[in-house]
């Protein structure tokens, strides 16, 4: 009953996972296993040495996709849910025309920001924001905040980001929608018969009750940051923006072909990253839950 | 959009505000959507010279886009390659992880969170720690031509159902185990006096009580592997058994040099997953907050 499940589990999620770390400190090709040579952490040595620039970068948009998670789609999904828990008038309506974006798939998502918004001669953001210039959203690389001169956040990966909130926001706001749709409503009006004002109220009495769904929300958007790919995939057309996720698809299957080894390292790098936060939740929903 | 301007007695300045905000919201969400949506029913030509977002000369509305996407794109092959993953991955998901999750949150034993744990924390680990070793073991397992064009794993069906399934499993269960372990412990107990089996426990007993976790996950998962996009990018990269999700991403440079056109198809890959989230919006919502009503 339980056998068959967790070895297909077990075999094709956490072996492939070791195995994963395993093949971070050799230099296999993957062709064949007679060509594997221990390395020891040369990969990882080469990664902040040789391939610095892009490895540190791709760490700092990883960082960037995540603060911006919280700040941009996060606040924004929380403030709507909020809005629309007051019943009002067409809320269904609000409700399916920000969640329509996370049903559907990267791949339209990809294609809608990048011909429709960010053509660079007659797409929308063009006609806005262009002044009759053509403007090469996804592809300008320049620093729109440079932290060095080889380190900052480049304007292409700000479009990319604005694209990913159009994508998230839904998502936060379905979550904290059902959240709120479980608090008490007597806590709801005894707050606003104390006198306290919208904010305080909100603050002071729903925010805590809200807690578990926090957690979640904390969960899903750091996790989400940190393995981002698809839809970056989709629109960064020339390869150059990296994140962690494409860093490592590009080293085991892409252009680089074949460099097992130094592709696993970024892999390892990257789940070492989650594991914390991995830890972290598991540990706190099974100590807190009846099952011992 | 019509109820927001439709007048109430007394209009309360702040509801006014609200409206207001949610209204200018809502639009800013549209436009892209409605934009694609737009271009698909015009000729390229036309939205280069005058933009996406121009009035159109209502004379050159053409379902062309529509007619050469679905024969240039072999849409109709690519939603059978999809139903043909997407189908036993869903059904084997559910099978799968509602019986770990019925052993695991029904009974106590000695391993009993261990493997809770290992599917919980599986679920949430990144894809690219998998796919490079998936990657190798599928390249080396060699299938019959009758089930697999490649002559293997990997670039089957067989290959995509099988990662979906112990991937997603992990969510699965997760919520599974959680709704299970709220259902009420005689139920067992008296099934057992009555002499029923464990598994007609789990079958006759729990999974129909579970009935509403079942739905709602079901639509979910439908959604994720229907938009899966990493696995059938790595794991299929011969273009004839994409499914439509990916084959996408890989139509723009191989037959389509005009991007209405892939507006057209992009509405055909969207059309099942809006049709599913329209007609099972409930049970949507009540899937993503599932997992999350206990922390």
């Amino acid at each position: 009953m339980v056998g068959i499940p967790t070895l297909v589990h077990v075999g094709l999620v956490w072996v492939p996972t070791l195995a994963s770390i395993f093949l971070s400190f050799t230099d296999w090709n993957g062709i064949r296993f007679s060509d594997m040579n221990w390395v020891g952490i040369l990969n990882y040595e080469q990664i902040v040495t040789v391939f610095e620039r892009d490895f540190f970068q791709a760490v700092i948009n990883n960082l960037v996709l995540l603060l911006f998670l919280f700040i941009g789609p996060t606040a924004l999904g929380m403030l709507i849910a909020y809005l629309l828990d007051k019943e009002l008038r067409g809320s269904r309506v609000y409700q399916s025309v920000f969640y329509t974006p996370v049903v559907l798939s990267l791949a339209v998502v990809g294609f809608i920001w990048q011909s429709v918004m960010y053509s660079t001669e007659h797409g929308l953001g063009t006609e806005i924001f262009g002044g009759g210039e053509a403007v090469n959203w996804l592809g300008d690389q320049s620093f729109l905040i440079a932290f060095s001169e080889n380190y900052g956040i480049s304007r292409n990966f700000v479009a990319i980001l604005v694209a990913i909130a159009w994508r998230h926001t839904g998502y936060i706001m379905v979550l904290y929608l059902a959240g709120l749709k479980s608090v008490d409503a007597s806590l709801k009006e005894s707050a606003s018969l104390d006198g306290a004002n919208e904010w305080q109220s909100f603050r002071l009495v729903i925010f805590p009750t809200l807690k578990p769904i926090n957690v979640v929300v904390a969960v899903i958007t750091v996790i989400e940051a940190l393995r981002a790919f698809d839809i970056i995939f989709v629109l960064n057309t020339p390869r150059r923006t990296q994140v962690l996720s494409i860093l490592t698809t590009n080293n085991l299957l892409g252009e680089g072909g074949g460099n097992v080894g130094r592709g696993s390292a970024y892999a390892v790098i990257l789940f070492l990253l989650c594991l914390g936060f991995v830890v972290w939740y598991v540990t706190n929903h099974y100590r807190e839950s009846e099952y011992q | 959009m019509t109820t927001a301007t439709a007048p109430t007695r007394r209009i309360k300045p702040a509801r006014l505000l609200l409206h207001g905000f949610l209204i200018a919201m809502a639009i800013l969400w549209l436009v892209p959507l409605v934009g694609a949506f737009y271009a698909s029913f015009r000729p390229f030509a036309d939205t280069v010279s005058n933009g996406y977002f121009s009035i159109p000369d209502v004379s050159t509305f053409t379902l062309d886009n529509y007619r050469n996407a679905w024969e240039q794109g072999d849409i109709l092959q690519r939603y059978w390659n999809t139903a043909l993953i997407l189908v036993p991955a869903l059904f084997l998901t559910l099978f799968f992880s509602s019986m770990v999750a019925f052993a695991a949150s029904r009974f106590s034993w000695r391993f009993n969170i261990t493997l809770l744990v290992l599917f919980t924390a599986g679920n949430l680990l990144p894809q690219q720690i998998i796919i490079q070793p998936l990657f190798q073991i599928y390249n080396r397992i060699s299938l019959p031509d009758f089930l697999s064009n490649s002559g293997r794993l990997n670039g089957s069906v067989w290959g995509l159902i099988l990662i979906h399934v112990a991937f997603q499993s992990g969510f699965c269960t997760f919520v599974l185990s959680n709704y299970m372990k709220l259902l009420p412990k005689e139920l067992n107990e008296a099934a057992m006096v009555d002499g029923a089996s464990v598994w007609r426990q789990y079958w006759s007993v729990i999974m129909p009580l579970t009935r509403p976790a079942l739905a709602a996950l079901a639509t979910l998962e439908f959604t994720w592997i229907y938009n899966d996009f990493f696995w059938a990018v790595v794991l299929e990269q011969q273009g004839a058994d994409r499914p439509i999700t990916s084959s996408l991403a890989n139509l723009g440079g191989e037959f389509f040099t005009d991007d209405n056109l892939i507006a057209a198809a992009s509405v055909y890959v969207a059309i099942p997953t809006l049709l599913v989230y329209l007609a099972l919006q409930r049970h949507f919502i009540a899937g993503l907050t599932l997992g999350s009503t206990k922390g």
